[in-house]
Protein backbone atom coordinates (compact mmCIF):
# COMPACT_ATOMS: atom_id res chain seq x y z
CA UNK A 1 0.00 0.00 0.00
CA UNK A 2 2.72 2.44 1.15
CA UNK A 3 4.88 1.17 -2.21
CA UNK A 4 2.11 2.38 -4.17
CA UNK A 5 1.85 5.42 -2.64
CA UNK A 6 5.35 6.20 -2.83
CA UNK A 7 5.12 4.91 -6.70
CA UNK A 8 2.00 7.13 -7.53
CA UNK A 9 3.98 10.40 -6.07
CA UNK A 10 7.26 9.26 -7.45
CA UNK A 11 5.16 8.71 -11.00
CA UNK A 12 3.34 12.19 -10.55
CA UNK A 13 6.84 13.82 -9.90
CA UNK A 14 8.29 13.08 -12.56
CA UNK A 15 5.80 13.58 -14.79
CA UNK A 16 5.23 17.28 -13.32
CA UNK A 17 9.16 17.24 -13.63
CA UNK A 18 9.48 16.71 -17.62
CA UNK A 19 6.53 18.73 -18.19
CA UNK A 20 8.12 22.51 -16.90
CA UNK A 21 11.91 21.10 -18.43
CA UNK A 22 9.31 20.82 -21.86
CA UNK A 23 7.65 24.18 -21.57
CA UNK A 24 10.55 25.74 -20.26
CA UNK A 25 12.32 24.00 -23.31
CA UNK A 26 9.44 25.38 -25.89
CA UNK A 27 9.57 29.28 -24.20
CA UNK A 28 13.21 29.60 -24.54
CA UNK A 29 12.93 27.64 -28.19
CA UNK A 30 9.98 30.51 -29.13
CA UNK A 31 12.27 33.47 -27.52
CA UNK A 32 15.45 32.11 -29.38
CA UNK A 33 12.87 32.88 -32.12
CA UNK A 34 11.53 35.83 -31.85
CA UNK A 35 13.58 37.18 -34.44
CA UNK A 36 12.15 35.32 -37.08
CA UNK A 37 8.74 36.29 -36.79
CA UNK A 38 6.34 36.43 -39.62
CA UNK A 39 4.41 39.74 -39.24
CA UNK A 40 1.81 39.13 -41.04
CA UNK A 41 1.10 35.89 -39.48
CA UNK A 42 1.21 37.24 -35.99
CA UNK A 43 -0.57 40.70 -36.92
CA UNK A 44 -3.52 37.93 -37.77
CA UNK A 45 -3.48 36.29 -34.86
CA UNK A 46 -2.95 39.64 -32.85
CA UNK A 47 -6.55 40.53 -34.42
CA UNK A 48 -8.32 37.18 -33.69
CA UNK A 49 -6.74 37.40 -29.82
CA UNK A 50 -8.52 40.57 -29.80
CA UNK A 51 -11.17 40.41 -31.64
CA UNK A 52 -12.60 36.94 -29.80
CA UNK A 53 -11.78 37.92 -26.39
CA UNK A 54 -12.91 41.32 -26.62
CA UNK A 55 -16.60 41.06 -25.97
CA UNK A 56 -16.49 38.02 -23.49
CA UNK A 57 -14.03 39.72 -21.26
CA UNK A 58 -15.87 43.08 -22.11
CA UNK A 59 -18.76 41.14 -20.21
CA UNK A 60 -16.66 39.80 -17.39
CA UNK A 61 -15.02 42.46 -16.36
CA UNK A 62 -17.99 44.64 -16.14
CA UNK A 63 -20.08 42.85 -14.13
CA UNK A 64 -16.48 41.77 -11.73
CA UNK A 65 -16.68 45.86 -11.35
CA UNK A 66 -20.62 46.36 -10.58
CA UNK A 67 -20.45 42.89 -8.25
CA UNK A 68 -17.36 44.64 -6.54
CA UNK A 69 -18.88 48.16 -6.47
CA UNK A 70 -21.84 46.62 -4.90
CA UNK A 71 -20.58 44.67 -1.96
CA UNK A 72 -17.98 47.60 -1.21
CA UNK A 73 -20.19 50.88 -1.48
CA UNK A 74 -23.25 49.31 0.99
CA UNK A 75 -20.48 48.53 3.54
CA UNK A 76 -18.69 51.45 3.22
CA UNK A 77 -21.72 53.81 2.88
CA UNK A 78 -22.34 52.48 6.61
CA UNK A 79 -19.21 53.31 7.95
CA UNK A 80 -18.66 56.66 6.23
CA UNK A 81 -16.27 55.93 4.17
CA UNK A 82 -18.13 56.72 0.60
CA UNK A 83 -15.02 58.44 -0.82
CA UNK A 84 -12.95 55.19 -0.89
CA UNK A 85 -15.13 53.50 -2.74
CA UNK A 86 -13.92 54.68 -6.25
CA UNK A 87 -10.27 54.10 -5.49
CA UNK A 88 -11.16 50.69 -4.03
CA UNK A 89 -13.08 49.22 -6.78
CA UNK A 90 -10.22 50.93 -9.46
CA UNK A 91 -7.23 49.78 -7.22
CA UNK A 92 -8.31 46.14 -7.16
CA UNK A 93 -9.35 46.39 -10.54
CA UNK A 94 -6.14 47.28 -11.96
CA UNK A 95 -3.85 45.38 -9.85
CA UNK A 96 -5.80 41.86 -9.68
CA UNK A 97 -8.92 41.13 -10.84
CA UNK A 98 -8.89 42.95 -14.46
CA UNK A 99 -5.22 40.95 -15.56
CA UNK A 100 -5.97 37.80 -13.46
CA UNK A 101 -10.15 37.57 -14.81
CA UNK A 102 -9.11 38.74 -18.12
CA UNK A 103 -6.09 35.71 -18.17
CA UNK A 104 -8.74 32.98 -16.52
CA UNK A 105 -11.15 34.43 -19.64
CA UNK A 106 -8.19 34.50 -22.50
CA UNK A 107 -6.60 30.94 -21.19
CA UNK A 108 -10.11 29.51 -21.44
CA UNK A 109 -11.15 31.39 -25.32
CA UNK A 110 -7.67 31.95 -27.29
CA UNK A 111 -5.76 29.11 -25.00
CA UNK A 112 -8.17 26.21 -25.81
CA UNK A 113 -8.07 27.30 -29.51
CA UNK A 114 -4.11 27.50 -29.81
CA UNK A 115 -4.48 23.69 -27.79
CA UNK A 116 -7.06 22.49 -30.27
CA UNK A 117 -5.74 23.89 -33.23
CA UNK A 118 -2.27 22.68 -32.76
CA UNK A 119 -3.71 19.33 -31.43
CA UNK A 120 -5.49 18.78 -34.87
CA UNK A 121 -2.73 19.77 -36.95
CA UNK A 122 -0.47 17.21 -35.12
CA UNK A 123 -2.68 14.41 -35.04
CA UNK A 124 -3.10 14.97 -38.91
CA UNK A 125 0.15 15.08 -39.50
CA UNK A 126 0.12 19.31 -40.63
CA UNK A 127 2.73 19.62 -38.41
CA UNK A 128 5.33 16.89 -39.49
CA UNK A 129 4.25 18.38 -43.07
CA UNK A 130 6.10 21.55 -42.25
CA UNK A 131 9.02 20.25 -41.03
CA UNK A 132 9.27 18.02 -44.04
CA UNK A 133 8.76 21.69 -46.01
CA UNK A 134 11.55 22.66 -44.20
CA UNK A 135 9.64 25.07 -41.83
CA UNK A 136 10.63 24.89 -38.42
CA UNK A 137 6.56 24.39 -36.18
CA UNK A 138 7.73 26.80 -33.47
CA UNK A 139 8.74 29.53 -35.85
CA UNK A 140 5.57 29.15 -37.74
CA UNK A 141 2.97 28.42 -35.43
CA UNK A 142 4.18 28.82 -31.74
CA UNK A 143 5.68 32.95 -31.92
CA UNK A 144 3.12 34.39 -33.65
CA UNK A 145 0.73 33.40 -31.24
CA UNK A 146 3.13 34.15 -28.13
CA UNK A 147 3.93 37.76 -29.49
CA UNK A 148 -0.17 38.35 -30.37
CA UNK A 149 -0.80 37.03 -27.12
CA UNK A 150 1.87 39.05 -24.89
CA UNK A 151 1.23 42.15 -26.91
CA UNK A 152 -2.68 42.08 -26.99
CA UNK A 153 -3.33 41.17 -23.40
CA UNK A 154 -2.04 44.50 -22.02
CA UNK A 155 -4.83 46.09 -25.10
CA UNK A 156 -7.76 44.15 -23.85
CA UNK A 157 -6.92 44.76 -19.73
CA UNK A 158 -7.41 49.03 -20.89
CA UNK A 159 -10.42 48.20 -22.55
CA UNK A 160 -11.18 46.09 -19.23
CA UNK A 161 -10.32 48.51 -16.41
CA UNK A 162 -12.16 50.77 -18.54
CA UNK A 163 -15.80 48.99 -18.26
CA UNK A 164 -14.99 47.39 -15.11
CA UNK A 165 -14.87 51.49 -13.71
CA UNK A 166 -17.83 52.48 -15.09
CA UNK A 167 -19.65 48.77 -14.30
CA UNK A 168 -18.51 50.09 -10.26
CA UNK A 169 -19.64 53.73 -10.75
CA UNK A 170 -22.98 52.55 -12.04
CA UNK A 171 -23.83 50.83 -9.28
CA UNK A 172 -22.06 53.21 -6.88
CA UNK A 173 -23.94 55.62 -8.36
CA UNK A 174 -27.36 54.47 -8.55
CA UNK A 175 -27.51 51.75 -5.93
CA UNK A 176 -25.88 52.94 -3.11
CA UNK A 177 -26.64 56.75 -3.78
CA UNK A 178 -22.65 58.02 -4.06
CA UNK A 179 -22.06 61.09 -6.30
CA UNK A 180 -20.21 61.26 -9.81
CA UNK A 181 -18.16 63.90 -7.94
CA UNK A 182 -17.48 61.42 -4.83
CA UNK A 183 -16.36 58.59 -6.68
CA UNK A 184 -14.18 59.87 -9.32
CA UNK A 185 -12.39 62.42 -6.85
CA UNK A 186 -12.07 59.14 -4.94
CA UNK A 187 -10.16 57.20 -8.11
CA UNK A 188 -8.05 60.42 -8.03
CA UNK A 189 -6.70 60.48 -5.21
CA UNK A 190 -6.06 56.78 -4.28
CA UNK A 191 -5.15 55.12 -7.47
CA UNK A 192 -2.59 55.31 -9.22
CA UNK A 193 -2.00 54.68 -13.24
CA UNK A 194 0.44 52.02 -12.25
CA UNK A 195 -1.78 50.04 -10.69
CA UNK A 196 -2.88 49.66 -14.68
CA UNK A 197 0.04 49.37 -16.01
CA UNK A 198 1.17 46.83 -13.42
CA UNK A 199 -1.78 45.64 -14.33
CA UNK A 200 -1.08 45.34 -17.92
CA UNK A 201 2.47 44.15 -17.44
CA UNK A 202 1.42 41.01 -15.29
CA UNK A 203 -0.90 40.09 -18.36
CA UNK A 204 1.64 40.30 -20.67
CA UNK A 205 3.42 37.60 -18.32
CA UNK A 206 -0.19 35.67 -18.24
CA UNK A 207 -0.23 36.01 -22.05
CA UNK A 208 3.01 34.32 -22.09
CA UNK A 209 2.07 31.51 -19.88
CA UNK A 210 -1.29 30.76 -21.76
CA UNK A 211 0.40 30.67 -25.45
CA UNK A 212 3.20 28.23 -24.30
CA UNK A 213 0.94 25.93 -22.05
CA UNK A 214 -1.21 25.92 -25.06
CA UNK A 215 1.35 25.13 -27.56
CA UNK A 216 3.21 22.98 -25.51
CA UNK A 217 -0.10 20.89 -25.11
CA UNK A 218 -1.04 21.00 -28.45
CA UNK A 219 1.98 19.49 -29.88
CA UNK A 220 2.54 17.37 -27.46
CA UNK A 221 -1.42 15.95 -28.63
CA UNK A 222 -1.54 12.31 -28.85
CA UNK A 223 -4.00 10.65 -31.71
CA UNK A 224 -6.62 10.95 -32.13
CA UNK A 225 -10.16 13.71 -30.97
CA UNK A 226 -9.49 12.16 -27.50
CA UNK A 227 -6.05 13.32 -27.54
CA UNK A 228 -6.95 17.09 -29.29
CA UNK A 229 -9.68 16.89 -26.47
CA UNK A 230 -7.50 16.51 -23.24
CA UNK A 231 -4.27 18.43 -24.72
CA UNK A 232 -7.51 21.18 -24.74
CA UNK A 233 -8.59 20.43 -21.36
CA UNK A 234 -5.29 20.24 -19.93
CA UNK A 235 -3.91 23.54 -21.44
CA UNK A 236 -6.95 25.70 -19.62
CA UNK A 237 -6.41 24.14 -16.31
CA UNK A 238 -2.78 24.47 -16.08
CA UNK A 239 -2.62 27.87 -17.96
CA UNK A 240 -5.26 28.70 -14.73
CA UNK A 241 -3.03 27.16 -12.34
CA UNK A 242 0.13 28.77 -13.41
CA UNK A 243 -1.57 32.22 -13.63
CA UNK A 244 -2.91 32.60 -10.08
CA UNK A 245 0.81 31.01 -9.21
CA UNK A 246 2.42 33.80 -11.22
CA UNK A 247 0.11 36.42 -10.19
CA UNK A 248 1.09 36.44 -6.54
CA UNK A 249 5.07 36.43 -7.31
CA UNK A 250 3.66 39.41 -9.44
CA UNK A 251 1.73 41.37 -6.85
CA UNK A 252 4.75 40.72 -4.28
CA UNK A 253 7.22 41.87 -6.75
CA UNK A 254 5.20 44.59 -8.56
CA UNK A 255 3.04 46.22 -5.55
CA UNK A 256 4.44 45.41 -2.33
CA UNK B 1 24.53 1.44 -61.96
CA UNK B 2 23.45 4.88 -61.57
CA UNK B 3 24.36 6.61 -57.74
CA UNK B 4 22.50 5.85 -55.27
CA UNK B 5 20.96 8.97 -54.09
CA UNK B 6 19.50 7.01 -50.47
CA UNK B 7 21.50 4.50 -48.94
CA UNK B 8 20.01 2.84 -45.54
CA UNK B 9 22.60 1.00 -43.58
CA UNK B 10 21.90 -1.64 -40.63
CA UNK B 11 19.22 0.63 -39.97
CA UNK B 12 17.68 -0.02 -36.57
CA UNK B 13 14.20 1.36 -35.46
CA UNK B 14 12.87 0.00 -32.23
CA UNK B 15 9.65 1.71 -30.57
CA UNK B 16 10.10 1.01 -26.82
CA UNK B 17 11.26 -3.13 -26.48
CA UNK B 18 9.48 -3.43 -30.16
CA UNK B 19 11.95 -3.77 -33.13
CA UNK B 20 10.23 -2.08 -36.07
CA UNK B 21 13.20 -1.63 -38.52
CA UNK B 22 15.86 -4.76 -37.70
CA UNK B 23 19.21 -4.00 -39.86
CA UNK B 24 17.74 -2.64 -43.02
CA UNK B 25 19.72 -1.84 -45.92
CA UNK B 26 18.55 -0.47 -48.85
CA UNK B 27 20.04 1.83 -52.11
CA UNK B 28 17.53 4.22 -54.12
CA UNK B 29 19.14 5.68 -57.66
CA UNK B 30 18.84 8.68 -58.83
CA UNK B 31 15.94 8.62 -61.03
CA UNK B 32 14.82 5.56 -60.08
CA UNK B 33 11.00 4.96 -58.39
CA UNK B 34 11.64 2.35 -55.45
CA UNK B 35 8.53 0.55 -54.28
CA UNK B 36 8.59 -0.59 -50.71
CA UNK B 37 5.42 -2.77 -50.61
CA UNK B 38 4.24 -4.87 -47.77
CA UNK B 39 1.72 -5.85 -45.70
CA UNK B 40 0.42 -3.20 -42.56
CA UNK B 41 2.02 -2.59 -40.10
CA UNK B 42 5.54 -3.76 -40.97
CA UNK B 43 7.67 -0.56 -41.11
CA UNK B 44 7.07 0.39 -43.95
CA UNK B 45 5.91 4.18 -43.04
CA UNK B 46 8.67 4.06 -40.61
CA UNK B 47 11.33 3.62 -43.41
CA UNK B 48 9.82 6.93 -45.22
CA UNK B 49 9.81 8.52 -42.22
CA UNK B 50 13.23 7.75 -41.11
CA UNK B 51 14.49 8.87 -44.26
CA UNK B 52 13.34 12.80 -44.22
CA UNK B 53 14.06 13.02 -40.40
CA UNK B 54 11.34 12.80 -38.82
CA UNK B 55 12.64 9.21 -36.97
CA UNK B 56 15.91 8.85 -35.84
CA UNK B 57 17.15 5.67 -35.84
CA UNK B 58 17.94 3.41 -33.21
CA UNK B 59 21.04 2.28 -34.70
CA UNK B 60 22.32 1.80 -38.25
CA UNK B 61 23.29 5.03 -40.88
CA UNK B 62 21.20 6.95 -43.33
CA UNK B 63 22.96 8.27 -46.10
CA UNK B 64 21.22 11.27 -48.44
CA UNK B 65 22.93 12.01 -51.45
CA UNK B 66 25.97 10.89 -49.76
CA UNK B 67 25.62 12.70 -46.79
CA UNK B 68 25.36 10.93 -43.02
CA UNK B 69 22.08 12.20 -41.55
CA UNK B 70 23.23 11.50 -37.94
CA UNK B 71 25.79 14.30 -38.15
CA UNK B 72 23.70 17.19 -39.65
CA UNK B 73 21.57 19.39 -37.51
CA UNK B 74 18.45 21.23 -38.07
CA UNK B 75 19.62 23.72 -39.99
CA UNK B 76 21.46 20.41 -42.18
CA UNK B 77 18.19 18.63 -42.50
CA UNK B 78 15.92 21.48 -43.77
CA UNK B 79 18.78 22.21 -46.24
CA UNK B 80 18.21 18.43 -47.23
CA UNK B 81 13.99 18.81 -47.46
CA UNK B 82 14.49 21.67 -49.73
CA UNK B 83 15.38 18.90 -52.37
CA UNK B 84 12.71 16.13 -50.80
CA UNK B 85 8.96 16.41 -51.29
CA UNK B 86 6.99 14.22 -49.44
CA UNK B 87 2.98 12.85 -49.69
CA UNK B 88 1.38 11.76 -47.36
CA UNK B 89 -1.33 9.02 -46.23
CA UNK B 90 -3.47 11.27 -45.40
CA UNK B 91 -2.43 14.40 -47.47
CA UNK B 92 -1.74 16.70 -44.35
CA UNK B 93 -2.57 19.67 -46.61
CA UNK B 94 -2.83 22.83 -43.93
CA UNK B 95 -6.55 22.87 -43.42
CA UNK B 96 -6.60 27.19 -42.46
CA UNK B 97 -5.15 27.44 -46.45
CA UNK B 98 -6.59 27.51 -49.50
CA UNK B 99 -5.74 25.13 -52.13
CA UNK B 100 -3.64 27.39 -53.61
CA UNK B 101 -1.86 28.54 -50.43
CA UNK B 102 -1.22 25.28 -49.62
CA UNK B 103 0.63 24.18 -53.11
CA UNK B 104 2.66 28.22 -53.13
CA UNK B 105 3.37 27.03 -49.35
CA UNK B 106 7.02 26.02 -49.55
CA UNK B 107 7.98 28.47 -52.65
CA UNK B 108 5.95 31.99 -50.68
CA UNK B 109 8.85 30.33 -47.45
CA UNK B 110 11.74 29.17 -49.22
CA UNK B 111 12.06 31.05 -52.90
CA UNK B 112 12.61 34.72 -53.59
CA UNK B 113 9.91 34.24 -56.62
CA UNK B 114 7.13 36.76 -57.14
CA UNK B 115 3.65 36.57 -56.50
CA UNK B 116 2.94 36.83 -60.41
CA UNK B 117 5.16 33.55 -60.70
CA UNK B 118 4.42 31.73 -57.75
CA UNK B 119 0.79 31.94 -59.33
CA UNK B 120 1.64 30.56 -62.27
CA UNK B 121 3.68 27.51 -61.23
CA UNK B 122 0.78 26.61 -58.74
CA UNK B 123 -1.45 26.90 -62.02
CA UNK B 124 0.87 24.43 -63.75
CA UNK B 125 1.27 22.36 -60.66
CA UNK B 126 -2.83 21.98 -59.97
CA UNK B 127 -3.03 21.64 -63.78
CA UNK B 128 -0.39 18.58 -64.02
CA UNK B 129 -2.57 16.54 -61.06
CA UNK B 130 -5.63 17.45 -63.12
CA UNK B 131 -7.03 19.76 -60.55
CA UNK B 132 -7.33 23.35 -62.35
CA UNK B 133 -9.29 25.74 -60.92
CA UNK B 134 -9.55 24.71 -57.71
CA UNK B 135 -6.86 27.19 -56.01
CA UNK B 136 -9.29 28.87 -53.73
CA UNK B 137 -11.17 26.07 -52.34
CA UNK B 138 -10.17 25.18 -49.29
CA UNK B 139 -9.14 21.10 -48.49
CA UNK B 140 -11.96 20.32 -46.26
CA UNK B 141 -14.16 20.83 -49.44
CA UNK B 142 -12.16 18.43 -51.67
CA UNK B 143 -12.93 14.11 -52.13
CA UNK B 144 -9.83 11.91 -50.82
CA UNK B 145 -8.89 11.68 -54.08
CA UNK B 146 -8.05 15.17 -55.15
CA UNK B 147 -6.64 16.03 -51.70
CA UNK B 148 -3.89 13.36 -52.19
CA UNK B 149 -3.59 15.24 -55.97
CA UNK B 150 -3.12 18.33 -54.26
CA UNK B 151 -0.45 16.81 -51.77
CA UNK B 152 1.14 15.84 -54.71
CA UNK B 153 1.24 19.47 -56.22
CA UNK B 154 2.51 20.68 -52.53
CA UNK B 155 5.20 18.19 -52.82
CA UNK B 156 6.45 18.96 -56.48
CA UNK B 157 5.83 22.62 -56.27
CA UNK B 158 9.43 23.48 -55.28
CA UNK B 159 10.87 21.26 -57.61
CA UNK B 160 12.30 18.15 -55.26
CA UNK B 161 15.00 16.13 -56.09
CA UNK B 162 13.27 13.51 -54.39
CA UNK B 163 9.75 12.59 -53.72
CA UNK B 164 8.41 10.16 -50.75
CA UNK B 165 5.10 8.72 -51.04
CA UNK B 166 3.50 7.45 -48.08
CA UNK B 167 0.59 5.33 -48.84
CA UNK B 168 -0.73 7.35 -51.60
CA UNK B 169 -3.72 5.38 -52.83
CA UNK B 170 -4.81 3.97 -49.54
CA UNK B 171 -8.60 4.50 -48.85
CA UNK B 172 -9.23 5.15 -53.00
CA UNK B 173 -11.45 3.29 -54.79
CA UNK B 174 -9.65 1.36 -57.65
CA UNK B 175 -9.44 3.97 -60.72
CA UNK B 176 -8.80 6.65 -58.50
CA UNK B 177 -5.53 4.33 -56.98
CA UNK B 178 -4.89 3.99 -60.67
CA UNK B 179 -5.10 7.81 -61.62
CA UNK B 180 -3.01 8.31 -58.65
CA UNK B 181 -0.20 5.30 -59.59
CA UNK B 182 -0.53 7.28 -63.34
CA UNK B 183 -0.18 10.51 -61.74
CA UNK B 184 3.28 8.73 -59.82
CA UNK B 185 4.86 7.85 -63.00
CA UNK B 186 4.41 10.98 -65.13
CA UNK B 187 6.12 12.97 -62.41
CA UNK B 188 9.04 10.73 -62.07
CA UNK B 189 9.22 10.74 -66.34
CA UNK B 190 8.45 14.72 -66.42
CA UNK B 191 10.35 15.89 -63.54
CA UNK B 192 12.80 13.01 -63.63
CA UNK B 193 13.16 12.93 -59.58
CA UNK B 194 13.94 10.35 -57.33
CA UNK B 195 10.84 8.72 -55.92
CA UNK B 196 10.12 5.92 -52.77
CA UNK B 197 6.58 4.63 -53.06
CA UNK B 198 5.93 2.60 -49.87
CA UNK B 199 2.45 1.10 -50.00
CA UNK B 200 0.31 -2.35 -49.96
CA UNK B 201 -0.74 -2.07 -53.41
CA UNK B 202 0.66 -4.16 -55.51
CA UNK B 203 -1.02 -3.08 -58.43
CA UNK B 204 0.44 0.74 -57.92
CA UNK B 205 3.79 -0.58 -56.93
CA UNK B 206 4.07 -3.35 -59.44
CA UNK B 207 2.92 -0.34 -62.19
CA UNK B 208 4.41 2.78 -60.93
CA UNK B 209 8.19 1.49 -59.68
CA UNK B 210 10.97 0.32 -61.68
CA UNK B 211 11.92 -1.82 -58.76
CA UNK B 212 10.42 -3.41 -55.63
CA UNK B 213 11.31 -4.14 -52.03
CA UNK B 214 9.31 -6.26 -50.52
CA UNK B 215 9.25 -5.35 -46.21
CA UNK B 216 8.29 -7.93 -44.12
CA UNK B 217 8.37 -7.81 -40.02
CA UNK B 218 11.20 -4.85 -40.55
CA UNK B 219 12.95 -7.13 -42.76
CA UNK B 220 13.89 -6.61 -46.54
CA UNK B 221 12.74 -10.00 -47.63
CA UNK B 222 12.75 -9.45 -51.42
CA UNK B 223 13.78 -6.48 -54.01
CA UNK B 224 13.70 -6.60 -58.08
CA UNK B 225 12.11 -5.51 -61.16
CA UNK B 226 8.27 -5.92 -60.87
CA UNK B 227 8.27 -9.14 -63.19
CA UNK B 228 11.11 -10.39 -60.74
CA UNK B 229 9.15 -10.48 -57.57
CA UNK B 230 6.09 -10.99 -59.86
CA UNK B 231 7.57 -14.44 -60.85
CA UNK B 232 9.34 -14.60 -57.67
CA UNK B 233 9.86 -17.96 -55.29
CA UNK B 234 10.52 -16.61 -52.43
CA UNK B 235 7.73 -18.28 -49.94
CA UNK B 236 6.46 -14.31 -48.27
CA UNK B 237 6.77 -12.68 -51.52
CA UNK B 238 4.28 -15.46 -52.86
CA UNK B 239 1.97 -15.58 -50.35
CA UNK B 240 1.37 -11.82 -50.10
CA UNK B 241 1.01 -11.66 -54.26
CA UNK B 242 -1.51 -14.15 -54.05
CA UNK B 243 -3.08 -12.91 -50.88
CA UNK B 244 -2.76 -15.72 -48.81
CA UNK B 245 -1.82 -15.70 -45.41
CA UNK B 246 1.79 -15.82 -44.75
CA UNK B 247 2.46 -18.32 -42.11
CA UNK B 248 5.21 -17.86 -39.61
CA UNK B 249 7.08 -20.94 -40.45
CA UNK B 250 7.70 -19.82 -44.13
CA UNK B 251 9.40 -17.34 -42.28
CA UNK B 252 11.63 -18.75 -40.31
Amino acid sequence: MLKDICAAVGRYTITACENTGRIMQLFLDTAARLKYANARETVRQMARLGADSLPIVLMTILFTGMVFALQTATEFVRFGAASSVGGIVAIALGRELVPVLTGVVVAGRIGAAIAAELGTMKVTEQIDALKVMATNPITYLVVPRFLAAVLMMPVLIVFANGIGNVGGWVVAHYYAGISNFTYINSIKVFADIFDVTGGMIKSMVFGGIIAIVASHKGLGAKQGAEGVGLATTESVVLSIILIFIANYFLSAVLYV
Amino acid sequence: MAEAVISLRQLNITFGTHTVLDDIDLDVYRGETLAILGPSGTGKSTVLRSMIGLLEPNGGKIYIQGEDVSEVDEDGWNRLRMKMGMVFQYSALFDFLTVGENVAFGLRQHTDKGEEEIRQIVGQMLEMVGLPDTQDLYPAELSGGMKKRVGLARAIAVSPEIVLYDEPTAGLDPIMSHNISRLIKKTQQQLHVTSVLVTHDMQSAFYAADRVAMLYKGRIVAIGTAEEMQQSANPIVKAFIEGREIKEQVIE
